[in-house]
């Protein structure tokens, strides 16, 4: 992954310069333009919860007269929750560095145990969203219960997307081996995990910590 | 098995939309049969559908413009001839929830389906040329993106002869767009489309932002970008700062409408309210996305046409990027009625009359650059000067209207109306047909008619006045907005000058489409050889018209602004051109089907979430998907131009410059 061996951006053949900081020197190689791009993406990403964070804090109170946060809420089982997606980051770490030691078995194992990881943390969020709803807490239930569900699910919706984008990073490895496009995209997934990770701090504080204080 | 759709979507009662639909779909398959039997399939689908070149997706994003803006004529004539019928005891010709649906697809049409892809098909052909560089940071994504908005007009077309379209204004609040107030398919045709657009806007912002930060040509720092490439780079930094928003919001409303949630709804603990402030705290930052890179048109234009660099080059810079954060500050003055109290309401207030001040700055620099300058009064320039003086009233207005006092007077009436297509007219159109007429030669290597040009000029200019003045007035009359009928006859008119405004708009668009016909047929004596037809400044004319699909053959290198003014006055000093380069074989990006045939899939799956068809949708989304799993699947990603083609371009372009230099240096 270092700049210097990459084939340059779009287009440029000669040139290919240092880079300066500023960027002046010429197009960048695509080492960094495309997790610079990436990590715009993701940006644009958490400005999407950003929406989803400001409409459970001000739907929060609009309880109808339903369950409030105190009386759903399970601090034991997010901590699990919690334990597992950040577990699952650091593995996702391990698996970056045996992909850039270019060790196969090491890059898919680690792959394999983070996206278990992540399924332990879906399986959990699966479990509190239908106990919930067989309780008669389901979405549909009141304002804070509809955002409470979209904000978590969101969540979920991408940590789903992000085990379907393992399973075919691996692919992509075992037949196509460590190239430079696919250690990028490597990368870049490595990006969105830990963005899940900072996102799901940002709910269990906001949702799970403030929602089950006394 | 197809959810909702029964025979009944389709409007057989109904005289005019039937008919519309029957001529578009005839036309539609007319010219897919042309091009399929003049052989010309092929080449649409290897040089245009499938391409990841910056000029031909800029191109193709212009022609969306153009077409969804005769769409969008189309609905506002309507309208126009329905208010101006429709008073006192007659009902006019189109019935409420008729009307009701044209002005919901007029706007939605004009802002997400001709002004965004205007504005976005001008940055995609300009800006790569203006850092001096071969294409895009991610030159496939672009092609997705293009694919994804025009997936986005299908449907929203589409809506038109299979079920209807929304009937709630072209933010589509609540409750009015709920389930319970809006049954039918419309608001959904509304919610997919823009979900499906919207993406691709918002893959076109990490695009061009990542463009402008990261690939630029050797030399070209920050401050010695073309103020094009700064306000393209701030109006993409708010699309990736606001369309996250919109697209949160739709959703939110798509849950409500589908699952039963209760976000908006009046009851369950639903606020309405919340709706206003997210949609606004997109929609505010919007008119900025289309306006900024307008501003950027003009001071290329007059700057150009002047013969001087711009006035006040930095505090342009720094204008655009105060009004880029400025315009996330006041997205409240949408709703001043909502009573947030006067203390919210004053500083929202003020916040929008602040941006007044660096729109000023820019207002003053361009008549500055001007000043002074020899100025050539061709086309764009026109539209320039127009400009100055319809945008800054069109601001005045908006400046009372930031009034809160005032604001309750006028809230929802047609004074706002008027107000926003002041600016929106007479800033983004105005900025965008320059903009079509400034750079059309260097697409396609022809200048477009300038006779036919002015005239098309004067007839918005002139029906723009006519069209919306006579609506400030009726505003301040008391006049609210989107009314089918109107019970009072002296207010007839006033309605007929509007209606007299729209007609000459109409003759605008028809010479446009003239001007662009007449132009092709002349274009041999119209040809322009040289690649810089207008004297120009910037790096776009260094290359020759239309340019080689590399645009550059080495990448030029930058010392100053105005990198490309530099490099000719050199060259006409020294009476020779700078020593020929080392060529080298060029990579390019490969063409790829990626795009269309996830809009395809995009499309299915959109159409099948209208109409509740579920198996089809999840198809659709899978297909969606898939492709790009088997995308990532190529080896190969990039062809190879051969040194000895790079070469015998490069010694053309060379030998035609020289001989341009010699006759400037014997003019002199």
């Amino acid at each position: 992954m270092t700049a210097g061996t990459e084939a340059p951006t779009v287009g440029l053949t000669h040139g290919a310069s240092e880079d300066t900081g500023l960027g002046n020197r010429g197009p960048q190689s695509k080492s960094i333009v495309v997790p610079y791009g990436f990590w715009l993406f993701v940006l644009s990403d958490i400005v999407l919860f950003s929406a989803l964070f400001a409409t459970y804090a001000s739907l929060v109170h609009a309880t109808d007269g339903g369950p409030v946060t105190n009386q759903l809420f399970d601090r034991r089982l997010v901590a699990i929750e919690t334990v597992a997606l950040l577990l699952s980051s650091f593995t996702c770490g391990l698996a970056m560095i045996a992909a850039k030691r270019h060790h196969m078995t090491g890059t898919q194992a680690w792959l394999v145990v983070t996206g278990l990881l992540g399924l332990v943390f879906l399986s959990i969020e699966l479990y509190e969203f239908t106990s919930m709803i067989a309780e008669g807490a389901g979405p549909q239930r009141s304002a804070f219960l509809s955002a409470f569900f979209t904000l978590v699910g969101c969540h979920g919706v991408h940590v789903t997307a992000g085990l379907l984008w393992i399973g075919t990073m691996m692919a992509q490895i075992w037949a196509k081996g460590f190239r430079q496009d696919i250690v990028r995209r490597l990368l870049c997934l490595s990006i969105f995990w830990h963005a899940l990770d900072i996102i799901w701090v940002a709910i269990f504080t906001i949702v799970y910590l403030i929602g089950t204080l006394p | 098995m197809f959810g909702k759709l029964t025979w009944s979507a389709i409007p057989f009662d109904q005289p005019i939309p039937l008919i519309t639909s029957m001529i578009v779909i005839v036309a539609v398959l007319g010219v897919l049969a042309w091009v399929y039997w003049k052989g010309h399939l092929p080449y649409l689908w290897n040089e245009w559908i499938t391409s990841t070149d910056h000029k031909r997706i800029g191109v193709m994003y212009i022609v969306l413009a153009l077409l969804m803006l005769v769409r969008g004529f189309a609905d506002a004539i309507m309208m126009r001839a329905q208010q101006a019928l429709a008073v006192g005891q007659s009902q006019g010709y189109l019935p409420p929830e008729h009307y009701n649906q044209i002005f919901s697809a007029h706007g939605t049409i004009m802002i997400f389906f001709m002004a965004m892809p205007f504005v976005i098909g001008l940055m995609n052909f300009v800006v790569p040329l203006q850092l001096g560089v071969r294409d895009v940071a991610f030159p496939t994504m672009n092609n997705v993106s293009f694919w994804l908005t025009a997936s986005g007009a299908l449907l929203v077309n589409l809506s038109l002869f299979i079920g209807e379209f929304a009937q709630t204004g072209w933010l589509a609040f609540p409750p009015l767009s709920e389930k319970a107030f809006s049954p039918g398919v419309g608001v959904d045709y509304y919610l997919v489309a823009l979900q499906i657009s919207g993406v691709g806007t918002l893959l076109t912002g990490v695009n061009f932002v990542t463009t402008i930060l990261k690939i630029r040509a050797p030399g070209m720092s920050y401050l010695r970008m073309p103020v094009f490439c700064w306000t393209s780079l701030a109006s993409n930094l708010l699309i990736i700062a606001a369309f996250p928003v919109l697209t949160a919001t739709l959703a939110l409303l798509m849950l409500d409408r589908y699952l039963g949630f209760h976000f908006f709804t009046n009851d369950g603990g639903g606020n309405s309210m919340l709706y206003m402030n997210l949609i606004w705290i997109w929609g505010h930052p919007e008119v900025y996305i289309l306006i900024l890179p307008a501003f950027g048109i003009f001071s290329e234009v007059v700057s150009t046409f002047s013969g001087k660099p711009l006035f006040g080059y930095r505090s342009m810079v720094f204008a655009t990027l105060a009004i880029c954060i400025l315009s996330f500050m006041v997205w409240l003055h949408h709703f001043f009625t909502m009573g947030a109290g006067a203390d919210v309401n004053s500083i929202f207030g003020i916040a929008s009359m602040l941006i007044a001040i660096p729109t000023g700055v820019k207002i003053f620099n361009w008549l500055f650059t001007m000043y002074g300058g020899r100025v050539r009064f061709t086309v764009p320039m026109y539209y320039t000067l127009g400009f100055m003086f319809t945008f800054a009233m069109g601001g005045l207005t908006g400046v009372l209207l930031a009034i809160p006092p005032i604001d309750f007077l006028v809230h929802n009436s047609l004074f706002l109306v008027a107000h926003f297509h002041h600016v929106i007219i007479g800033g983004v159109v105005f900025g965008v047909m320059a903009g079509y007429t400034y750079w059309f030669p260097k697409a396609f290597g022809f200048t477009l008619d300038e006779r036919i040009g002015k005239a098309i000029f004067w007839c918005w200019f002139i029906g723009f006045h006519l069209a919306f003045m006579p609506l400030y007035v009726l505003g301040l009359f008391g006049a609210t907005r989107r009314m089918q009928h109107i019970a009072d006859p002296t207010w007839q008119p006033w309605l007929d000058v509007a209606l007299v405004g729209a007609l000459f708009i109409m003759l605008a668009l028809v010479l446009t489409f003239v001007q662009l016909a007449y132009s092709i047929k002349t274009r041999d004596r119209r040809r322009d050889v040289t690649g810089d037809p207008w004297d120009g400044r910037t790096l776009e004319w260094l290359t020759l018209s239309p340019p080689p699909h590399y645009n550059f053959a080495v990448l030029p290198d930058v010392h100053g602004e105005e990198a490309y003014w530099t490099r000719k006055q050199t060259a006409i000093r020294e009476d020779q051109l700078i020593e020929e380069p080392n060529y080298q074989p060029i990579e390019m990006p490969l063409n790829t089907p990626t795009g269309v045939i996830c809009a395809f899939f995009a499309s299915v799956c959109g159409f099948a979430v209208i109409w509740h068809i579920w198996w089809l949708a999840i198809l659709g989304l899978v297909g969606a998907c898939a492709i790009f799993v088997w995308y990532a699947w190529r080896d190969e990603h990039e062809h190879i131009i051969p040194v000895k083609e790079v070469r015998a371009n490069a010694r053309e372009r060379r030998r035609i410059r020289m001989e341009h230099l010699h006759e400037l240096s014997q003019s002199t």
